[in-house]
Protein backbone atom coordinates (compact mmCIF):
# COMPACT_ATOMS: atom_id res chain seq x y z
CA UNK A 1 0.00 0.00 0.00
CA UNK A 2 1.31 3.42 -0.88
CA UNK A 3 2.31 5.88 1.77
CA UNK A 4 0.01 8.58 0.42
CA UNK A 5 -3.06 6.38 0.72
CA UNK A 6 -2.18 5.43 4.31
CA UNK A 7 -1.94 9.09 5.18
CA UNK A 8 -5.10 10.00 3.26
CA UNK A 9 -7.25 7.44 5.07
CA UNK A 10 -5.88 8.45 8.49
CA UNK A 11 -6.52 12.09 7.57
CA UNK A 12 -10.02 11.29 6.37
CA UNK A 13 -10.98 9.49 9.57
CA UNK A 14 -9.41 12.00 11.96
CA UNK A 15 -10.85 14.92 9.98
CA UNK A 16 -14.20 13.15 10.04
CA UNK A 17 -13.98 13.08 13.83
CA UNK A 18 -13.55 16.87 13.92
CA UNK A 19 -16.50 17.21 11.55
CA UNK A 20 -18.71 15.02 13.76
CA UNK A 21 -17.67 17.13 16.76
CA UNK A 22 -18.87 20.20 14.88
CA UNK A 23 -22.12 18.36 14.13
CA UNK A 24 -22.56 17.81 17.87
CA UNK A 25 -22.31 21.56 18.39
CA UNK A 26 -25.08 22.06 15.84
CA UNK A 27 -27.60 19.64 17.38
CA UNK A 28 -30.50 21.02 19.36
CA UNK A 29 -32.29 17.80 20.33
CA UNK A 30 -31.02 15.44 23.02
CA UNK A 31 -31.71 12.20 21.14
CA UNK A 32 -30.09 13.55 17.98
CA UNK A 33 -27.09 14.58 20.07
CA UNK A 34 -26.78 11.03 21.43
CA UNK A 35 -26.97 9.56 17.93
CA UNK A 36 -24.26 11.92 16.73
CA UNK A 37 -22.18 10.93 19.74
CA UNK A 38 -22.54 7.26 18.78
CA UNK A 39 -21.39 8.21 15.28
CA UNK A 40 -18.45 10.08 16.84
CA UNK A 41 -17.38 6.95 18.69
CA UNK A 42 -17.83 4.84 15.56
CA UNK A 43 -15.53 7.14 13.59
CA UNK A 44 -13.06 6.96 16.48
CA UNK A 45 -13.19 3.16 16.35
CA UNK A 46 -12.41 3.18 12.64
CA UNK A 47 -9.62 5.67 13.14
CA UNK A 48 -8.03 3.63 15.93
CA UNK A 49 -8.37 0.42 13.94
CA UNK A 50 -6.67 2.08 11.00
CA UNK A 51 -3.83 3.25 13.26
CA UNK A 52 -3.52 -0.31 14.56
CA UNK A 53 -3.25 -1.57 11.00
CA UNK A 54 -0.74 1.12 9.98
CA UNK A 55 1.48 0.82 13.04
CA UNK A 56 1.12 -2.96 13.08
CA UNK A 57 0.16 -2.75 16.76
CA UNK A 58 -2.38 -5.47 17.67
CA UNK A 59 -3.11 -3.99 21.10
CA UNK A 60 -4.67 -0.96 19.40
CA UNK A 61 -7.37 -3.29 18.06
CA UNK A 62 -8.34 -3.86 21.70
CA UNK A 63 -8.64 -0.10 22.15
CA UNK A 64 -10.81 0.06 19.05
CA UNK A 65 -13.01 -2.73 20.39
CA UNK A 66 -13.36 -0.93 23.74
CA UNK A 67 -14.34 2.26 21.93
CA UNK A 68 -16.89 0.40 19.81
CA UNK A 69 -18.54 -1.58 22.60
CA UNK A 70 -18.56 1.01 25.37
CA UNK A 71 -18.72 4.36 23.64
CA UNK A 72 -20.63 3.58 20.48
CA UNK A 73 -23.15 1.16 22.01
CA UNK A 74 -23.31 0.95 25.82
CA UNK A 75 -23.06 4.63 26.78
CA UNK A 76 -25.48 6.01 24.14
CA UNK A 77 -28.04 3.31 24.97
CA UNK A 78 -27.63 4.00 28.69
CA UNK A 79 -28.05 7.74 28.12
CA UNK A 80 -31.15 7.10 26.01
CA UNK A 81 -32.67 5.16 28.89
CA UNK A 82 -31.59 7.81 31.36
CA UNK A 83 -33.35 10.55 29.40
CA UNK A 84 -36.49 8.46 29.24
CA UNK A 85 -36.41 7.77 32.98
CA UNK A 86 -35.68 11.38 33.87
CA UNK A 87 -38.54 12.47 31.63
CA UNK A 88 -36.77 15.72 30.76
CA UNK A 89 -37.36 18.08 27.88
CA UNK A 90 -35.70 16.81 24.77
CA UNK A 91 -34.58 20.21 23.55
CA UNK A 92 -31.15 21.42 24.52
CA UNK A 93 -30.91 24.86 26.03
CA UNK A 94 -27.73 26.51 24.89
CA UNK A 95 -26.05 29.35 26.75
CA UNK A 96 -25.41 31.34 23.55
CA UNK A 97 -26.87 30.92 20.07
CA UNK A 98 -25.81 28.08 17.79
CA UNK A 99 -24.25 30.46 15.26
CA UNK A 100 -21.93 32.00 17.83
CA UNK A 101 -21.05 28.56 19.21
CA UNK A 102 -20.09 27.40 15.72
CA UNK A 103 -17.86 30.44 15.19
CA UNK A 104 -16.14 29.81 18.53
CA UNK A 105 -15.80 26.14 17.56
CA UNK A 106 -14.12 27.02 14.26
CA UNK A 107 -11.71 29.37 16.00
CA UNK A 108 -10.87 26.61 18.50
CA UNK A 109 -10.07 24.26 15.60
CA UNK A 110 -7.86 26.97 14.09
CA UNK A 111 -6.19 27.49 17.46
CA UNK A 112 -5.53 23.77 17.87
CA UNK A 113 -3.93 23.63 14.44
CA UNK A 114 -1.78 26.70 14.95
CA UNK A 115 -0.54 25.41 18.33
CA UNK A 116 0.08 21.82 17.27
CA UNK A 117 1.75 22.62 13.96
CA UNK A 118 4.07 25.10 15.68
CA UNK A 119 5.25 22.76 18.43
CA UNK A 120 5.76 19.62 16.34
CA UNK A 121 7.75 20.64 13.28
CA UNK A 122 10.05 17.59 13.18
CA UNK A 123 7.50 14.90 14.00
CA UNK A 124 6.12 12.37 11.55
CA UNK A 125 3.34 14.01 9.44
CA UNK A 126 0.88 11.28 10.41
CA UNK A 127 1.41 11.94 14.13
CA UNK A 128 1.31 15.70 13.54
CA UNK A 129 -2.08 15.76 11.88
CA UNK A 130 -3.41 13.24 14.39
CA UNK A 131 -2.35 15.42 17.31
CA UNK A 132 -3.76 18.57 15.70
CA UNK A 133 -7.12 16.89 15.12
CA UNK A 134 -7.11 15.33 18.59
CA UNK A 135 -6.56 18.72 20.22
CA UNK A 136 -9.43 20.17 18.14
CA UNK A 137 -11.78 17.37 19.20
CA UNK A 138 -10.74 17.90 22.81
CA UNK A 139 -11.36 21.64 22.71
CA UNK A 140 -14.70 21.15 20.93
CA UNK A 141 -15.70 18.68 23.69
CA UNK A 142 -14.89 21.33 26.28
CA UNK A 143 -16.90 23.86 24.28
CA UNK A 144 -19.93 21.52 24.26
CA UNK A 145 -19.63 21.23 28.04
CA UNK A 146 -19.39 24.98 28.49
CA UNK A 147 -22.19 26.02 26.17
CA UNK A 148 -24.86 23.55 27.30
CA UNK A 149 -27.03 23.98 30.35
CA UNK A 150 -28.43 20.48 30.37
CA UNK A 151 -26.38 18.01 32.42
CA UNK A 152 -26.97 15.13 29.97
CA UNK A 153 -25.46 17.07 27.09
CA UNK A 154 -22.56 18.02 29.34
CA UNK A 155 -21.88 14.32 29.83
CA UNK A 156 -21.88 13.89 26.05
CA UNK A 157 -19.38 16.75 25.79
CA UNK A 158 -17.18 15.06 28.37
CA UNK A 159 -17.30 11.74 26.53
CA UNK A 160 -16.41 13.35 23.20
CA UNK A 161 -13.50 15.09 24.92
CA UNK A 162 -12.31 11.67 26.02
CA UNK A 163 -12.61 10.44 22.43
CA UNK A 164 -10.16 13.19 21.49
CA UNK A 165 -7.75 11.91 24.16
CA UNK A 166 -7.92 8.38 22.73
CA UNK A 167 -7.24 9.75 19.26
CA UNK A 168 -4.15 11.55 20.53
CA UNK A 169 -2.99 8.45 22.43
CA UNK A 170 -3.25 6.18 19.40
CA UNK A 171 -1.53 8.68 17.12
CA UNK A 172 1.58 8.58 19.32
CA UNK A 173 3.43 5.32 18.86
CA UNK A 174 4.17 3.09 21.82
CA UNK A 175 1.28 3.88 24.16
CA UNK A 176 0.94 0.84 26.43
CA UNK A 177 -2.36 -1.00 26.50
CA UNK A 178 -2.61 -0.85 30.29
CA UNK A 179 -2.80 2.93 30.18
CA UNK A 180 -5.55 2.86 27.56
CA UNK A 181 -7.61 0.28 29.38
CA UNK A 182 -7.33 2.21 32.63
CA UNK A 183 -8.37 5.43 30.85
CA UNK A 184 -11.34 3.66 29.29
CA UNK A 185 -12.47 2.24 32.60
CA UNK A 186 -11.97 5.44 34.54
CA UNK A 187 -14.19 7.18 32.00
CA UNK A 188 -16.78 4.45 32.43
CA UNK A 189 -16.67 4.90 36.19
CA UNK A 190 -16.90 8.67 35.75
CA UNK A 191 -19.95 8.05 33.59
CA UNK A 192 -21.60 5.94 36.30
CA UNK A 193 -20.81 8.52 38.97
CA UNK A 194 -22.17 11.33 36.81
CA UNK A 195 -25.26 9.21 36.16
CA UNK A 196 -25.89 8.79 39.87
CA UNK A 197 -25.35 12.50 40.37
CA UNK A 198 -27.82 13.25 37.61
CA UNK A 199 -30.54 11.37 39.42
CA UNK A 200 -29.66 13.07 42.70
CA UNK A 201 -29.76 16.52 41.05
CA UNK A 202 -33.06 15.64 39.50
CA UNK A 203 -34.49 14.42 42.79
CA UNK A 204 -33.47 17.56 44.64
CA UNK A 205 -34.16 20.26 42.07
CA UNK A 206 -36.75 18.69 39.73
CA UNK A 207 -34.56 19.59 36.76
CA UNK A 208 -31.23 18.71 35.22
CA UNK A 209 -30.57 22.30 34.26
CA UNK A 210 -27.32 23.17 35.98
CA UNK A 211 -28.42 26.77 36.51
CA UNK A 212 -30.39 25.44 39.46
CA UNK A 213 -27.08 24.52 41.08
CA UNK A 214 -25.79 28.08 40.67
CA UNK A 215 -28.87 29.47 42.39
CA UNK A 216 -28.40 26.97 45.17
CA UNK A 217 -24.75 27.88 45.75
CA UNK A 218 -25.75 31.38 46.86
CA UNK A 219 -27.57 30.11 49.96
CA UNK A 220 -26.21 27.95 52.76
CA UNK A 221 -27.64 24.53 53.22
CA UNK A 222 -29.56 24.07 56.41
CA UNK B 1 -8.76 24.48 -36.76
CA UNK B 2 -8.38 24.38 -32.99
CA UNK B 3 -10.07 27.77 -32.77
CA UNK B 4 -12.97 26.62 -34.90
CA UNK B 5 -13.51 23.47 -32.88
CA UNK B 6 -13.31 25.45 -29.63
CA UNK B 7 -15.89 27.88 -30.96
CA UNK B 8 -18.10 25.03 -32.09
CA UNK B 9 -17.91 23.31 -28.69
CA UNK B 10 -18.76 26.59 -26.99
CA UNK B 11 -21.75 27.12 -29.29
CA UNK B 12 -23.01 23.57 -28.66
CA UNK B 13 -22.60 24.16 -24.93
CA UNK B 14 -24.59 27.40 -25.00
CA UNK B 15 -27.43 25.82 -26.98
CA UNK B 16 -27.38 22.63 -24.91
CA UNK B 17 -27.73 24.37 -21.54
CA UNK B 18 -30.75 26.36 -22.69
CA UNK B 19 -32.40 23.34 -24.28
CA UNK B 20 -31.75 21.01 -21.34
CA UNK B 21 -32.66 23.40 -18.53
CA UNK B 22 -36.49 23.10 -18.78
CA UNK B 23 -36.14 19.34 -19.21
CA UNK B 24 -34.18 19.17 -15.95
CA UNK B 25 -36.90 21.10 -14.13
CA UNK B 26 -39.56 18.88 -15.68
CA UNK B 27 -37.68 15.73 -14.72
CA UNK B 28 -37.29 16.90 -11.12
CA UNK B 29 -41.02 17.61 -10.90
CA UNK B 30 -41.88 14.28 -12.49
CA UNK B 31 -39.64 12.25 -10.14
CA UNK B 32 -41.00 14.16 -7.18
CA UNK B 33 -44.59 13.53 -8.26
CA UNK B 34 -43.91 9.81 -8.78
CA UNK B 35 -42.29 9.58 -5.33
CA UNK B 36 -45.47 11.07 -3.89
CA UNK B 37 -47.47 8.48 -5.88
CA UNK B 38 -48.94 11.09 -8.17
CA UNK B 39 -48.88 10.88 -11.94
CA UNK B 40 -47.38 14.36 -12.37
CA UNK B 41 -47.17 16.42 -15.57
CA UNK B 42 -45.06 15.27 -18.50
CA UNK B 43 -41.34 16.03 -18.33
CA UNK B 44 -41.83 18.36 -21.29
CA UNK B 45 -44.39 20.52 -19.48
CA UNK B 46 -41.89 23.34 -18.68
CA UNK B 47 -41.24 23.79 -22.44
CA UNK B 48 -44.97 24.13 -23.05
CA UNK B 49 -45.27 26.58 -20.16
CA UNK B 50 -42.50 28.75 -21.51
CA UNK B 51 -43.88 28.72 -25.06
CA UNK B 52 -47.34 29.59 -23.79
CA UNK B 53 -45.96 32.46 -21.71
CA UNK B 54 -44.00 33.76 -24.70
CA UNK B 55 -47.19 34.00 -26.74
CA UNK B 56 -49.15 35.84 -24.06
CA UNK B 57 -49.44 39.57 -23.60
CA UNK B 58 -47.51 41.32 -20.88
CA UNK B 59 -49.54 42.96 -18.14
CA UNK B 60 -47.52 45.79 -16.62
CA UNK B 61 -48.26 47.72 -13.48
CA UNK B 62 -48.84 51.44 -14.13
CA UNK B 63 -45.95 52.53 -11.98
CA UNK B 64 -43.48 49.95 -13.33
CA UNK B 65 -40.21 51.62 -14.38
CA UNK B 66 -37.88 50.67 -17.22
CA UNK B 67 -35.92 48.56 -14.73
CA UNK B 68 -38.89 46.26 -14.29
CA UNK B 69 -39.03 45.62 -18.04
CA UNK B 70 -35.28 45.23 -18.52
CA UNK B 71 -34.55 43.06 -15.50
CA UNK B 72 -35.88 39.71 -16.88
CA UNK B 73 -33.65 39.92 -19.95
CA UNK B 74 -30.64 40.95 -17.85
CA UNK B 75 -31.22 38.13 -15.40
CA UNK B 76 -31.61 35.60 -18.18
CA UNK B 77 -28.52 36.84 -20.02
CA UNK B 78 -26.32 36.77 -16.91
CA UNK B 79 -27.47 33.31 -15.91
CA UNK B 80 -27.00 32.05 -19.45
CA UNK B 81 -23.46 33.42 -19.70
CA UNK B 82 -22.49 31.91 -16.37
CA UNK B 83 -24.02 28.56 -17.37
CA UNK B 84 -22.02 28.71 -20.59
CA UNK B 85 -18.81 29.03 -18.57
CA UNK B 86 -19.16 25.74 -16.70
CA UNK B 87 -17.56 22.79 -18.50
CA UNK B 88 -20.54 20.45 -18.88
CA UNK B 89 -19.49 17.85 -21.45
CA UNK B 90 -16.09 19.19 -22.56
CA UNK B 91 -13.31 21.17 -20.89
CA UNK B 92 -11.33 23.93 -22.56
CA UNK B 93 -14.36 25.94 -23.63
CA UNK B 94 -13.71 29.11 -25.58
CA UNK B 95 -15.16 31.43 -22.94
CA UNK B 96 -14.02 29.55 -19.90
CA UNK B 97 -10.48 30.99 -20.15
CA UNK B 98 -11.80 34.51 -19.86
CA UNK B 99 -13.75 33.95 -16.65
CA UNK B 100 -13.25 31.67 -13.68
CA UNK B 101 -15.39 30.38 -10.84
CA UNK B 102 -15.34 33.72 -9.01
CA UNK B 103 -16.66 35.46 -12.15
CA UNK B 104 -19.52 32.94 -12.30
CA UNK B 105 -20.45 33.78 -8.70
CA UNK B 106 -20.23 37.50 -9.50
CA UNK B 107 -22.53 37.07 -12.52
CA UNK B 108 -25.07 35.14 -10.47
CA UNK B 109 -24.78 37.77 -7.73
CA UNK B 110 -25.60 40.58 -10.14
CA UNK B 111 -28.52 38.59 -11.56
CA UNK B 112 -29.86 38.25 -8.04
CA UNK B 113 -29.30 41.97 -7.42
CA UNK B 114 -31.46 42.87 -10.41
CA UNK B 115 -34.12 40.37 -9.40
CA UNK B 116 -34.28 41.92 -5.93
CA UNK B 117 -34.52 45.41 -7.44
CA UNK B 118 -37.29 44.30 -9.80
CA UNK B 119 -39.12 42.75 -6.86
CA UNK B 120 -39.21 46.13 -5.12
CA UNK B 121 -39.87 48.19 -8.25
CA UNK B 122 -43.66 48.06 -8.41
CA UNK B 123 -43.96 48.67 -4.71
CA UNK B 124 -46.22 45.81 -3.67
CA UNK B 125 -45.65 44.39 -0.23
CA UNK B 126 -45.06 40.84 -1.49
CA UNK B 127 -42.24 41.93 -3.76
CA UNK B 128 -40.63 43.76 -0.87
CA UNK B 129 -40.87 40.75 1.44
CA UNK B 130 -39.44 38.50 -1.26
CA UNK B 131 -36.55 40.84 -1.98
CA UNK B 132 -35.63 41.30 1.65
CA UNK B 133 -35.67 37.54 2.26
CA UNK B 134 -33.73 36.81 -0.90
CA UNK B 135 -31.04 39.30 0.09
CA UNK B 136 -30.88 37.81 3.59
CA UNK B 137 -30.29 34.38 2.08
CA UNK B 138 -27.75 35.79 -0.36
CA UNK B 139 -25.65 37.48 2.31
CA UNK B 140 -25.15 34.10 3.93
CA UNK B 141 -24.94 31.90 0.85
CA UNK B 142 -22.34 33.92 -1.00
CA UNK B 143 -19.61 33.89 1.68
CA UNK B 144 -20.18 30.15 2.06
CA UNK B 145 -19.85 29.70 -1.70
CA UNK B 146 -16.65 31.76 -1.77
CA UNK B 147 -15.12 29.70 1.05
CA UNK B 148 -15.92 26.51 -0.85
CA UNK B 149 -14.22 28.01 -3.91
CA UNK B 150 -11.17 28.89 -1.81
CA UNK B 151 -10.96 25.29 -0.62
CA UNK B 152 -11.14 23.95 -4.16
CA UNK B 153 -8.71 26.55 -5.43
CA UNK B 154 -6.22 25.68 -2.69
CA UNK B 155 -6.50 21.98 -3.55
CA UNK B 156 -6.36 22.34 -7.32
CA UNK B 157 -4.15 25.43 -7.43
CA UNK B 158 -6.55 27.33 -9.67
CA UNK B 159 -10.02 28.87 -9.76
CA UNK B 160 -10.31 27.88 -13.41
CA UNK B 161 -13.01 25.24 -13.76
CA UNK B 162 -11.26 23.33 -16.56
CA UNK B 163 -8.08 23.10 -14.46
CA UNK B 164 -10.04 22.00 -11.41
CA UNK B 165 -11.82 19.31 -13.43
CA UNK B 166 -8.51 18.10 -14.89
CA UNK B 167 -6.98 18.00 -11.40
CA UNK B 168 -9.92 16.07 -9.97
CA UNK B 169 -9.52 13.29 -12.52
CA UNK B 170 -5.77 12.99 -11.87
CA UNK B 171 -4.55 10.51 -9.20
CA UNK B 172 -3.06 13.42 -7.22
CA UNK B 173 -6.40 14.12 -5.56
CA UNK B 174 -6.50 11.16 -3.19
CA UNK B 175 -8.98 10.97 -0.37
CA UNK B 176 -9.40 14.37 1.15
CA UNK B 177 -11.83 15.12 3.92
CA UNK B 178 -11.87 18.78 2.85
CA UNK B 179 -13.34 17.87 -0.52
CA UNK B 180 -16.10 15.85 1.10
CA UNK B 181 -16.96 18.74 3.40
CA UNK B 182 -16.87 21.15 0.46
CA UNK B 183 -19.29 18.92 -1.45
CA UNK B 184 -21.77 18.90 1.45
CA UNK B 185 -21.47 22.67 1.86
CA UNK B 186 -21.85 23.27 -1.89
CA UNK B 187 -25.00 21.13 -1.96
CA UNK B 188 -26.46 23.16 0.92
CA UNK B 189 -25.65 26.42 -0.86
CA UNK B 190 -27.10 25.09 -4.12
CA UNK B 191 -30.36 24.18 -2.37
CA UNK B 192 -30.62 27.66 -0.88
CA UNK B 193 -29.64 29.45 -4.09
CA UNK B 194 -32.17 27.59 -6.18
CA UNK B 195 -35.01 28.23 -3.74
CA UNK B 196 -35.66 24.53 -3.14
CA UNK B 197 -37.07 22.81 -0.06
CA UNK B 198 -36.09 23.21 2.85
CA UNK B 199 -35.20 26.87 2.23
CA UNK B 200 -38.02 27.83 -0.11
CA UNK B 201 -40.79 25.90 -1.79
CA UNK B 202 -40.79 26.32 -5.59
CA UNK B 203 -44.37 25.04 -5.92
CA UNK B 204 -46.28 27.29 -3.56
CA UNK B 205 -47.67 30.78 -3.42
CA UNK B 206 -48.25 30.92 0.30
CA UNK B 207 -47.37 34.45 1.32
CA UNK B 208 -45.85 33.50 4.66
CA UNK B 209 -43.16 31.31 3.18
CA UNK B 210 -42.44 32.23 -0.41
CA UNK B 211 -39.18 33.93 -1.28
CA UNK B 212 -38.44 33.59 -4.96
CA UNK B 213 -42.07 33.43 -6.05
CA UNK B 214 -42.89 36.59 -4.09
CA UNK B 215 -40.37 38.61 -6.05
CA UNK B 216 -41.63 37.52 -9.45
CA UNK B 217 -45.31 37.76 -8.55
CA UNK B 218 -45.85 40.88 -10.68
CA UNK B 219 -44.33 39.40 -13.82
CA UNK B 220 -46.36 38.00 -16.69
CA UNK B 221 -46.04 36.97 -20.32
CA UNK B 222 -42.62 36.92 -21.94
CA UNK B 223 -41.00 38.52 -18.88
CA UNK B 224 -42.14 35.64 -16.72
CA UNK B 225 -40.95 33.17 -19.38
CA UNK B 226 -37.47 34.71 -19.21
CA UNK B 227 -37.43 34.52 -15.41
CA UNK B 228 -38.63 30.92 -15.34
CA UNK B 229 -36.05 29.91 -17.92
CA UNK B 230 -33.36 31.71 -15.91
CA UNK B 231 -34.44 29.84 -12.77
CA UNK B 232 -34.22 26.50 -14.63
CA UNK B 233 -30.82 27.49 -16.01
CA UNK B 234 -29.58 28.30 -12.54
CA UNK B 235 -30.60 24.87 -11.27
CA UNK B 236 -28.83 23.28 -14.24
CA UNK B 237 -25.78 25.45 -13.58
CA UNK B 238 -25.44 24.32 -9.98
CA UNK B 239 -25.87 20.65 -10.83
CA UNK B 240 -23.32 21.04 -13.64
CA UNK B 241 -20.96 22.82 -11.25
CA UNK B 242 -21.13 19.96 -8.75
CA UNK B 243 -20.79 17.41 -11.57
CA UNK B 244 -17.83 19.21 -13.13
CA UNK B 245 -15.92 19.59 -9.87
CA UNK B 246 -16.72 16.39 -8.00
CA UNK B 247 -17.57 13.82 -10.69
CA UNK B 248 -15.65 15.12 -13.73
CA UNK B 249 -15.59 11.74 -15.43
CA UNK B 250 -15.84 11.36 -19.19
CA UNK B 251 -15.37 15.08 -19.84
CA UNK B 252 -14.00 15.49 -23.35
CA UNK B 253 -10.63 17.26 -23.43
CA UNK B 254 -9.77 19.73 -26.21
CA UNK B 255 -8.50 18.01 -29.35
CA UNK B 256 -10.35 14.76 -28.67
CA UNK B 257 -12.27 12.97 -31.40
CA UNK B 258 -16.02 13.38 -32.02
CA UNK B 259 -16.80 10.14 -30.17
CA UNK B 260 -15.21 11.61 -27.01
CA UNK B 261 -17.57 14.56 -27.28
CA UNK B 262 -20.53 12.24 -27.77
CA UNK B 263 -19.58 10.18 -24.69
CA UNK B 264 -19.09 13.42 -22.78
CA UNK B 265 -22.57 14.62 -23.76
CA UNK B 266 -24.15 11.29 -22.86
CA UNK B 267 -22.34 11.21 -19.50
CA UNK B 268 -23.45 14.79 -18.83
CA UNK B 269 -27.12 13.95 -19.45
CA UNK B 270 -26.81 10.94 -17.13
CA UNK B 271 -25.22 13.14 -14.46
CA UNK B 272 -28.05 15.67 -14.78
CA UNK B 273 -30.68 12.94 -14.50
CA UNK B 274 -28.99 11.53 -11.37
CA UNK B 275 -28.78 15.04 -9.91
CA UNK B 276 -32.48 15.66 -10.57
CA UNK B 277 -33.41 12.31 -9.01
CA UNK B 278 -31.36 13.02 -5.88
CA UNK B 279 -32.84 16.51 -5.59
CA UNK B 280 -36.40 15.16 -5.87
CA UNK B 281 -35.63 12.41 -3.34
CA UNK B 282 -34.17 14.93 -0.90
CA UNK B 283 -37.12 17.30 -1.32
CA UNK B 284 -39.66 14.59 -0.56
CA UNK B 285 -37.72 13.61 2.57
CA UNK B 286 -37.47 17.03 4.21
CA UNK B 287 -39.94 19.59 5.45
CA UNK B 288 -39.63 23.26 4.71
CA UNK B 289 -37.96 25.17 7.52
CA UNK B 290 -39.08 28.45 8.99
CA UNK B 291 -37.51 31.49 7.33
CA UNK B 292 -35.70 32.34 10.54
CA UNK B 293 -34.07 28.91 10.60
CA UNK B 294 -32.48 29.54 7.21
CA UNK B 295 -29.56 31.59 8.65
CA UNK B 296 -28.67 28.58 10.81
CA UNK B 297 -28.80 26.24 7.81
CA UNK B 298 -26.60 28.52 5.73
CA UNK B 299 -24.42 29.35 8.72
CA UNK B 300 -23.68 25.63 8.94
CA UNK B 301 -22.70 25.68 5.24
CA UNK B 302 -20.43 28.65 5.92
CA UNK B 303 -18.83 26.89 8.88
CA UNK B 304 -18.33 23.74 6.81
CA UNK B 305 -16.59 25.80 4.13
CA UNK B 306 -14.35 27.35 6.77
CA UNK B 307 -13.61 23.96 8.31
CA UNK B 308 -12.76 22.53 4.87
CA UNK B 309 -10.27 25.35 4.31
CA UNK B 310 -8.76 24.86 7.77
CA UNK B 311 -8.38 21.11 7.42
CA UNK B 312 -6.37 21.65 4.24
CA UNK B 313 -3.52 23.00 6.34
CA UNK B 314 -3.06 19.67 8.08
CA UNK B 315 -3.33 17.56 4.95
CA UNK B 316 -0.62 16.11 2.76
CA UNK B 317 1.30 19.36 2.56
CA UNK B 318 2.79 18.61 6.01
Amino acid sequence: MTNALVFDIAHLLAGGLVLVSMMMLYQDRLYALLNVFALHSLVLTLSVAWQAFVQDAPHLYVTAAIALVFKAIVIPVALHRMIRQLGIHREIETVVGIGLTMIVGISLVALAMVVMLRVTPEADPLAREDLAFALSVLLLGLLIMVTRRNAVSQIVGFMSLENGLVLAATGAKGMPLVVEISVAFSVLIAFIVIGVFLFRIRERFDTVDVRALDDFKGRRRK
Amino acid sequence: MVLISALLVQAVQMVAVVLLAPLLTGLTRKVKARLLRRQGPSVFQPYRDILRLLRKDVVLAENASWLFRVAPYLIFAMTWVSAALVPTFATGLMFSWSADLIAIIALLGSARFFLALAGMDVGTSFGGIGSSREVMIATLAEPAMLLIIFTLALVAGSTQLSTIAAFMTSPQVGLRVSLGIALIALTMVAIAENARIPVDNPATHLELTMVHEAMVLEYSGRHLAMIELAASLKLLLYISLIACMFVPWKLATPGAGPDAYLTGMFAYIVKLAVGAAFLALFETQTAKMRVFRVPEFLGAALMLGLLATLLLFVSRSL
